[in-house]
C-alpha cells in the first residue's frame, strides 16, 4: 500500500511537471502554427539528448510538447552511411547533421537547401568561432551543432604505458585488443597523420602507401566498428580505438578506467552542423527544429548528454555546464591543445580512389589453402558417387535385360 | 473445366502480381545495375572485376556449406525422432523449435556476440568457477555457429515434414524381409527423406552464403564475407554497380550449388522440388 502511494505521488509529480511545464523556451511563441505536422529528422546515433535523467531533456519530446509537430528520428553511423540516402533519394529528411567536409560535397553537388539564419531568433547564441567556416563561408546552408576530435581511448588497465602516439595502433602486444573506426576518412587519417601526409592528401602514391598500413594493421584487429565501440569498451572487451571525443566522455561516466589522448602526430578536429536537405518536405517545421536546437535549455541538455564541445554561447557561461567547461579533453588549454586539421571535401577522382582502396583493406583476408582443399575434397567426392552412381545403374540394367530375356 | 481453370488464374494472380513486382522488377533492376556505369551507360566492368572478390566469395560458400552440413547433421536425427514421437510431443517439440525465431534475427545475433565476448556472459562465469576462458567471438567458428543457431529450424522444418508423412509399412516391409537397421536406414529412410534434405539444404544455405549481420557482428568485421561487401557498396562505398554485379555472380554461384545438389536427390523419378 505504501509502495502504491509512493507511486501515485510520484504520478502526481511528474503530471505537475508536464501541466506547467519543467522548462520553459525563448520565443515560445515563435513555434506555434504547425500542429499536427510531422518533420523527419536524420542524426548520428547517440548524438541527441533523449532521456530526463540528470536533469537532461528529451529533445524530441520536448519539440513535440511545444510545437505539436510529430518528429520521426532516424540515425545513421556515419557521413558516408548518410550520403547516398540523400544523393539517391527516395527517403526524404527534413533535417541531416553532417560533418563538415560532407557539407562542403552536398553544398557542391547542390543537395543542400539554404537556411535564412537572421530569422532564426536564436541564432545570436552561435560563437563567432564557429559562423563563416570554410565548408559555408556565409553561413548559407548550415548551423553549426558539436564541435569535436578524434583522439584515442584507451583502457588503463590493459595498456601499459599511457600512449603518446598513434603507433600503438600498431602495437603487437594489443592483438586482438584494437578496434578501428569503420569509416574510410577517420581510418585513413590514423596513418596519413603517422606518415606526415595532409589528411586532404590526393596523391595517389600517398593513398595507396595508407591502405598498405591499414592492411598490415589487419591482423591485429579486434574489428572495425562504429556504435557498437560503446559496448566494446566500456566492457573492457576492447583496449584501444580511435574515436570522436564526446564518445569518450560519456563511455568514461560507465567505465572508469578508461582514458583518452591526443596523439602527438596531430588529430582531426571536425564541425557537425544542421542542414536541411533538397528532398526536405516540411522547411518550416525544420526551421523551428534548428532554432529549438540553438535555445539554450536544449543546447545545455544536449552538450551535457552526448559530451561534445559546443559552439553555443548561451551554454558555456551556463553555472550547470561549469563542470563540462573545466575537461580538459573537451576544452584543451591553449599549450595541451593537439596538431588539429579539418577534413575537405575531395575531388571526385580521391573520392573513387577512397572507396576503392577501401574495398580492398577490407576484403583483404587470411590464407585460404585450407579452402580450396576443402572444395577439392568435395568435387572428388562428387565425382566418385556419380561414378559409383553410373556403375550401379548400368549393372542394374544389365540383369534387368538379362533376367527379363 | 473451363470455369476452374478460369478460377485457377483469378487465385494465383495475387501472388503472380506479388511474385511479379517484388521478384521479378528487382532481380531485373540488379542485372541492369551490374552491366552499367555510374552515368548509366554499358559496361562489363564490374562483372570482369569480380574476380578481386573470388576469395571473400570462396570464403562464404566455404563457411555456408559448413553450416548446412552441421545444420543437417543436427537435425536429421531431431527430425526422424520428432516424427515418431507422439502427437502431443510432437506439438511440444515442434513449438521448441519455432521458438526462437518470436525474436529477430537481429536481436539473436546481438545477444550471442554478448554472450561470446571475452567479458562476455560465457567467460565470466567461466572465470567465477576458475576454468580457463575460452576465446571465441572474432573467429570464423563463431560466424558459423551463429548461421547453425539461426538457420537450424529451417533444416528441421522440411526434413520433419517428409518423415511425418513417410510410409512406416515400408520399413516394417523391410524388417520382415530381414532388413537390418543400417539396410533399412541407407534403402528405406534415407533415399525417402532425400527432398527434405534438399530443401532443407537450400534454406539454410542460401542465407548463409550471404548473410551479413552474422559475420559483422560474430566474425569482427575483420574478414568479410561476400554479404558484408555487398552491403558496404550499398551502404556507405555507394557503388550500386559494384554490388549489383557481386550479387549477381552471387546468384549465379548459389544456383549451380543448388543444380549439384539437386543432381543427387532429383534424378529419381520424385524429389525434384527445386528450381
Amino acid at each position: 500500500m505504501k509502495k502504491l502511494l509512493c507511486y501515485f505521488t510520484c504520478l502526481c509529480a511528474a503530471v505537475a511537471c508536464l501541466a506547467f511545464g519543467c522548462a520553459a523556451y525563448e520565443n515560445e511563441e515563435y513555434y506555434k502554427g504547425h500542429e499536427g505536422e510531422t518533420i523527419n529528422v536524420f542524426n548520428w546515433g547517440e548524438y541527441i539528448s533523449d532521456s530526463y535523467e540528470d536533469g537532461c531533456i528529451d529533445v524530441n519530446r520536448e519539440f513535440e510538447k511545444l510545437t505539436g509537430i510529430k518528429v520521426n528520428y532516424v540515425t545513421f553511423e556515419s557521413n558516408e552511411d548518410m550520403y547516398p540516402k540523400i544523393k539517391n533519394g527516395g527517403a526524404s529528411y527534413d533535417i541531416i547533421i553532417p560533418s563538415d567536409y560532407m557539407i562542403e560535397r552536398m553544398i557542391s553537388e547542390n543537395l543542400l537547401l539554404k537556411i535564412d539564419v537572421s530569422s532564426l531568433p536564436n541564432y545570436h547564441y552561435v560563437s563567432e568561432d564557429y559562423q563563416n567556416m570554410y565548408y559555408d563561408p556565409q553561413n548559407e546552408y548550415s548551423v553549426p551543432y558539436n564541435v569535436g576530435m578524434v583522439g584515442l581511448i584507451y583502457n588503463t588497465k590493459m595498456v601499459e604505458e599511457k600512449p603518446t602516439s598513434w603507433t600503438v595502433l600498431w602495437d603487437e602486444r594489443y592483438a586482438g585488443k584494437i578496434l578501428m573506426i569503420d569509416n574510410p576518412r577517420d581510418a585513413f587519417a590514423i596513418p596519413q597523420k603517422i606518415m606526415g601526409y595532409s589528411l586532404n592528401s590526393t596523391d595517389e602514391k600517398e593513398l595507396y602507401d595508407v591502405a598498405q598500413m591499414l592492411i598490415d594493421q589487419k591482423p591485429l584487429l579486434q574489428g572495425y566498428v562504429m556504435d557498437e565501440i560503446y559496448n566494446k569498451m566500456e566492457s573492457g572487451e576492447a583496449a584501444l580505438v580511435p574515436y570522436y571525443v564526446g564518445d569518450f566522455v560519456c563511455m568514461q561516466d560507465v567505465n572508469p578506467d578508461l582514458d583518452f589522448v591526443y596523439p602527438e602526430e596531430g588529430v582531426n578536429i571536425f564541425v557537425d552542423a544542421v542542414c536541411i536537405p533538397k528532398c526536405a518536405q516540411n522547411y518550416e517545421a525544420a526551421m523551428l527544429y534548428i532554432n529549438f536546437l540553438l535555445d539554450p535549455t536544449v543546447a545545455l541538455s544536449n552538450a551535457l548528454y552526448i559530451g561534445y564541445a559546443t559552439p553555443n554561447i548561451g551554454v558555456l557561461d551556463h553555472p550547470d555546464y561549469e563542470e563540462m567547461r573545466e575537461n580538459k579533453y573537451l576544452y584543451p588549454e591553449p599549450e595541451d591543445k593537439p596538431e588539429t586539421e579539418y577534413f575537405h571535401n575531395l575531388p571526385q577522382e580521391t573520392l573513387l580512389k577512397f572507396s576503392e582502396l577501401w574495398n580492398e583493406i577490407r576484403i583483404y583476408g587470411a590464407d585460404n589453402t585450407h579452402i580450396y582443399i576443402g572444395f577439392a575434397v568435395i568435387g572428388a567426392a562428387l565425382i566418385f558417387f556419380l561414378i559409383r552412381k553410373a556403375v550401379t545403374k548400368r549393372r542394374r540394367e544389365y540383369w534387368y535385360n538379362t533376367l527379363t530375356k | 473445366m473451363k470455369k476452374s481453370s478460369l478460377m485457377k488464374k483469378l487465385t494465383a494472380a495475387p501472388y503472380m502480381l506479388w511474385a511479379a513486382i517484388f521478384i521479378i522488377v528487382p532481380l531485373i533492376f540488379v542485372v541492369v545495375y551490374s552491366v552499367t556505369d555510374a552515368a548509366g551507360n554499358f559496361t562489363l566492368d564490374y562483372i570482369s572485376d569480380i574476380g578481386r572478390y573470388k576469395d571473400v566469395m570462396l570464403n562464404s560458400i566455404w563457411l555456408g556449406l559448413i553450416a548446412t552440413v552441421i545444420c543437417l547433421v543436427l537435425a536429421y536425427p531431431l527430425a526422424y525422432i520428432m516424427a515418431r514421437s507422439k502427437a502431443n510431443v510432437q506439438r511440444t517439440m515442434m513449438m521448441l523449435v519455432m521458438l526462437p525465431m518470436w525474436m529477430n534475427l537481429l536481436i539473436r545475433t546481438y545477444s550471442m556476440m554478448i554472450l561470446m565476448q571475452d567479458t562476455g556472459v560465457i567467460n565470466t562465469v567461466l572465470s567465477a568457477l576458475n576454468l580457463p576462458n575460452i576465446h571465441m567471438i572474432n573467429t570464423q567458428g563463431a560466424v558459423v555457429f551463429g548461421m547453425v543457431y539461426n538457420y537450424i529450424p529451417y533444416m528441421i522444418l522440411p526434413l520433419y515434414n517428409i518423415m511425418a508423412k513417410m510410409d512406416h509399412s515400408l520399413i516394417e516391409a523391410a524388417e520382415d524381409l530381414g532388413s537390418n537397421k543400417l539396410t533399412v536406414f541407407k534403402n528405406i529412410i534415407f533415399p525417402l527423406s532425400l527432398p527434405g534434405i534438399a530443401s532443407g539444404f537450400t534454406m539454410v544455405f542460401v542465407p548463409s552464403v550471404s548473410t551479413f549481420y552474422i559475420s559483422k557482428k560474430l566474425g569482427g568485421n575483420t574478414f568479410s564475407l561476400i554479404g558484408d561487401v555487398i552491403e558496404m557498396q550499398f551502404k556507405s562505398v555507394n557503388n550500386y554497380n559494384l554490388g549489383a554485379a557481386l550479387s549477381l555472380v552471387l546468384m549465379v554461384l548459389i544456383i549451380i550449388c543448388m543444380l549439384v545438389m539437386n543432381h543427387f536427390t532429383g534424378d529419381d523419378d520424385d524429389g525434384g522440388v527445386l528450381i
